[in-house]
């Protein structure tokens, strides 16, 4: 009798160790992108403290010097400190990633939500409507969005808004979908409770985290489109530093000053490197079943 | 077979309400521009007289249908207006400019499956061991790169420090076109590759636990055979849908590359149009990517039909 018992617990055990190691790596997963992202917040958060020079004052005497023990990632062609500029440049690209999400999110959810509880013709005309954005590629909508809108925080906002909605509103709209044919939605109806209480405190709270987690990738997306504007010269205007436009500016001397090309570019990879896997980690946490 | 292809008028009537959609909001962009549309499409050569053509043309003076009305009317009779800076009509710019980003988008798929196809089978052969490891590792940071500087430093690499590739440019013959596309391709297919890789690794997981993967083995596939006949084309379907949806992000991207590149397609005319304020152009360009879009929807569709036996879109459309 013994061997039987032996090989279960040295299965049990092994399996005991898999799940471990898989708990590990999922808190690790979280971990890192919590250590990152925290980072860089601080960073945003603390630039003027940080940030060993102005990031917009001008020293055009001491314009393109390579990296130096003054200038740890030299100056660009105004004479700008280049490591400041990439600290006060982590305070737009970040609020603005951040910042961004949050319409289309709430506005993407509810048009998502009605739809899908409510079905028929509102179903269908929504869901026509974002077929439609769906047509044109995030890009070309959010270039031509912001050259209409003109330059500013505000045209970026709305941009991203106006197309990025739709993902949302088809995420919630599936995930609506599948709940409304859940007990507790019936029970609810039985109850007497309204449409609106029904959608909003029952079946919300089961169907957002599918969204939540997809606004996660989609922080990194926005980042990706402010960034990719602020290089064409759209969005944010030119004084102020922004990842994006460093690049462009570092383009220009790229056979000279290589790193001033760059290195904005890297921080914008370790930025959605640290959210991707901080959505990874919140997405185990929220769903652990989903994971595959 | 041809009887799976039923749903393919469905499908295009389908497309209708988009298309009306697309060009709609085309249209209304204008309407965003600050001030009078007219003063605002003309840009710095509005004349007083220039302004009152364009403003009966446009039907500026009639209520918002009736100018979309015309607006549309001027578009299935090919008139786009004419390019602020070119001085020429937009479509006539846009057609010579759309082969390029064709070849471009195309070229950069094929770079895209050459790079995922051969990873994701790496990381779906053992899921959890270290290669698969690496996989993601290169997913993850794939897809937080902005395409534009993985660009810049391609050329950096492979341009200025070891010059293998042209910086840009698009050479004259057939063979010069693949020379000089094939950084631009690249950066493309990078960009796209991790969209590719993790849905071609979890489809490919899937078909390598399937029972007629242990059938094949028992029958004696293995190897290179067993890949190709068993499990890629098994795992290729759901791919080719997200091959698909994308293939709009990789248009959306190629306009930028182009810019980087100083290729004359499609993203360069809009680029610059943006820096000469040329918005007829904007127009234009903004239109034709839509519709190349909805366009590859209803062929992914095709082709995931014509892929797969059990797909039947068919009845799903008739429904």
């Amino acid at each position: 009798m013994t061997t039987p018992t032996a090989a279960l617990v040295a299965f049990k055990q092994r399996r005991a160790k898999t799940r471990s190691i898989k708990a590990w790596y999922r808190n690790g997963t979280l971990m890192s992108g919590i250590a990152i992202v925290g980072a860089l917040v601080l960073i945003a958060v603390f630039a003027p403290v940080i940030a060993p020079y102005d990031p917009i004052e001008q020293h055009l005497s001491d314009a393109l010097q390579p990296p130096n023990w003054q200038h740890l990632l030299g100056t660009d062609k105004f004479g700008r400190d280049v490591l400041s500029r990439l600290i006060w440049g982590a305070r737009v690209d970040l609020r603005i990633g951040f910042l961004a999400v949050l319409i289309p999110f709430v506005f993407g959810s509810i048009l998502g939500g009605i739809a899908g509880y409510f079905g028929g013709w509102l179903d269908t005309v929504i869901m026509r409507i974002v077929d439609i954005f769906f047509a044109f590629p995030f890009y070309v909508i959010v270039i031509a969005l912001v050259f209409v809108l003109g330059s500013g925080e505000a045209s970026i906002y709305l941009a991203i808004a106006a197309v990025s909605w739709v993902s949302y509103a088809r995420i919630v709209r599936g995930e609506v979908l599948v709940a409304k044919q859940q007990d507790y939605v019936a029970a609810a109806r039985l109850g007497g409770f309204s449409n609106a209480r029904i959608l909003v405190r029952h079946i919300g709270p089961n169907v957002l985290s599918q969204a939540i987690i997809y606004g996660m990738s989609d922080i990194v997306m926005d980042i990706m489109a402010i960034v990719t504007l602020g290089y064409l010269g759209l969005g944010i205007e030119p004084p102020t530093a922004e990842w994006g436009g460093m690049i462009a500016d570092g383009q220009e001397f790229i056979t000279t000053l290589w790193q001033q090309a760059t290195i904005p570019g890297l921080a914008v990879v370790v930025t959605s490197l640290g959210l991707s896997l901080l959505g990874d980690g919140i997405s185990d946490l929220i769903s652990p079943e989903r994971r595959k | 077979m041809t009887h799976r292809l039923r749903f393919v008028p469905f499908r295009l009537l389908q497309a209708i309400p988009v298309v009306f959609g697309v060009t709609f909001i085309v249209f209304f962009m204008a309407h965003l521009l600050p001030g009078n549309p007219a003063l605002a499409l003309l840009g710095n050569q509005a004349t007083p007289a220039k302004v009152a053509a364009l403003t009966t043309s446009m039907g500026l003076d009639k209520p918002l249908w009736l100018q979309y009305l015309l607006f549309l009317g001027n578009l299935l009779r090919g008139n786009l207006g004419d390019s602020l800076s070119y001085q020429e009509p937009v479509l006539g710019l846009v057609l010579n400019a759309l082969p390029v980003t064709l070849l471009l988008v195309c070229y950069a798929l094929v770079l895209s499956l050459v790079i995922s196809i051969p990873l994701a089978a790496l990381a779906a052969a053992r899921p959890g061991r270290m290669p698969d490891h690496s996989v993601r590792t290169f997913t993850l940071l794939g897809q937080g790169m902005p395409q534009f500087w993985l660009g810049i430093m391609l050329i950096l690499l492979l341009a200025v420090n070891i010059k293998i590739f042209p910086v840009g440019g698009y050479g004259d013959t057939a063979l010069d076109h693949l020379y000089y596309l094939f950084l631009p391709a690249l950066t493309m297919g990078i960009a796209m590759s991790p969209t590719v890789i993790r849905s071609l690794r979890s489809s490919m997981i899937s078909v390598l636990e399937s029972e007629y993967i242990g059938t094949a083995r028992s029958k004696g596939a293995a190897g290179a055979e067993l890949f190709r006949v068993h499990v890629l084309r098994n795992a290729a379907i759901p791919t080719v849908s997200i091959v698909g949806v994308n293939l709009g992000y990789l248009v959306g991207g190629s306009l930028i590359i182009e810019h980087v590149f100083a290729i004359p397609g499609l993203g360069s005319l809009m680029v610059n149009s943006i820096f000469a304020r040329d918005f007829p152009m904007i127009q234009g360009v903004a239109l034709f990517v839509a519709l190349f879009v909805v366009i590859v929807g209803i062929l992914t569709d095709i082709v995931y039909t014509l892929l797969d036996p059990r797909v039947d879109l068919s009845t799903k459309a008739a429904a």
